[in-house]
């Protein structure tokens, strides 16, 4: 899922100072599971946006709502009524959602509430670590289920480098050579001859290079 | 014991200081309160295992948050103590209603005109 961090209090309250009427918007979704966006964060911020209000002696209406998701029209609609009488918006959801909330209210200020981080799994509560960058191809049939371009931070095809050293990464000690793991993988699964054959360049076509992606699938537009 | 504490102090139970939670004590200001002192059990020695331990970290967090909001962090501690220290307890909820009544009242109810007199809330 992705995962995001909230940003700091001063950020948000800086942007929205000068302004009365506020709404903070959570996402039920990925946020809500990295506890950086949902329901819950938007009460939190919003107490700590009307704590700041209430001491600078303004008057200032700070609401909460939280969305299924604030990736789909369909959700972003339930704020139609009454998006008219706020000043602005502190969106808690990812970078998505903070767009296309900007997108579909278009002449409303929408501040995003969170850093948008990574695609990635929980080791365990408050920990979380990357494990895919969305290249658009994906080649974890061939690397025993382990991402050489999330995981290697070289992003490399045919490691491990040089500098992995007993199992981690020469970036830092405390990451994991992605190549190791996935020699250990192949390993365990008895698939060692694939590092026999080197792997061919990897299609870059669908990751970044071609500007922002869109997917198309037909058989299920309506 | 009949031990005295300053009156002005209400005390909210709760079966564990993990059961409270940030916005427990985010509340608690907006209400009003001057001064919050969560007093949970002995670090070790806690039923739940880490409920209190859990209850420091939200506590340090809503003492950031005060503090950048312009309330002030120096009006929420936490406490450990077991139930055997009554005596420490009447201490420390007199030395803490001194410290806020030195503080003043809380920003909050300086700006909605509500500063009659200071009260401090304590969770146990």
């Amino acid at each position: 899922m992705i995962k995001a961090v909230p940003k700091p209090l001063e950020e948000i309250l800086d942007q929205v100072k000068d302004f009365t009427k506020v709404l903070i918007a959570g996402c039920d979704g990925c946020v809500t599971v990295c506890e950086a966006g949902g329901l819950k964060e938007v009460k939190v911020l919003a107490s700590a946006l009307r704590l700041y209000f209430t001491q600078a002696g303004k008057q200032a209406q700070i609401d909460e709502t939280s969305l299924t998701r604030q990736c789909e029209k369909e959700y972003l609609a339930q704020l139609s009524d009454k998006m008219d009488i706020y000043d602005a918006v502190v969106s808690l959801a990812c970078g998505c959602g903070v767009q296309y909330m900007a997108e579909m209210y278009n002449n409303k200020i929408i501040y995003p509430g969170v850093d948008t981080c990574f695609l990635g799994v929980n080791e365990e509560r408050g920990l979380y670590v990357e494990r895919c960058q969305a290249c658009g191809r994906c080649i974890l049939a061939e690397t025993g289920g382990i991402c050489p371009i999330a995981r290697c931070s070289k992003r490399m095809l045919n490691g491990p480098c040089g500098g992995s050293d007993k199992g981690k990464c020469e970036i830092n000690k405390d990451i994991p050579c992605g190549w190791e793991l996935i020699y250990e993988r192949l390993k365990t699964l008895g698939q060692l001859d694939r590092f026999e054959k080197p792997v061919d360049p990897k299609d870059w076509s669908t990751s970044r290079d071609g500007g922002p992606r869109t997917i198309v699938r037909e058989d299920l537009r309506i | 014991m009949r031990l005295q504490y300053p009156p002005n102090v209400r005390i909210i139970e709760v079966p564990c200081t993990g059961k409270v939670d940030v916005m427990h004590l985010l509340m608690a200001f907006e209400y009003g309160a001057d001064g919050v002192i969560v007093v949970g059990c002995l670090e070790g020695d806690c039923h739940y295992s880490a409920g209190n331990l859990y209850a420091k970290k939200r506590v340090n967090r809503v003492k950031e948050i005060l503090d950048k909001v312009g309330v002030g962090g120096e009006r929420l501690a936490m406490y450990n103590l077991s139930s055997g220290m009554g005596g420490r307890f009447a201490e420390i909820v007199r030395e803490i209603t001194e410290k806020i009544m030195e503080l003043g009242p809380s920003p909050i109810r300086v700006a909605t005109g509500k500063a009659t007199g200071p009260i401090a809330e304590v969770t146990t």
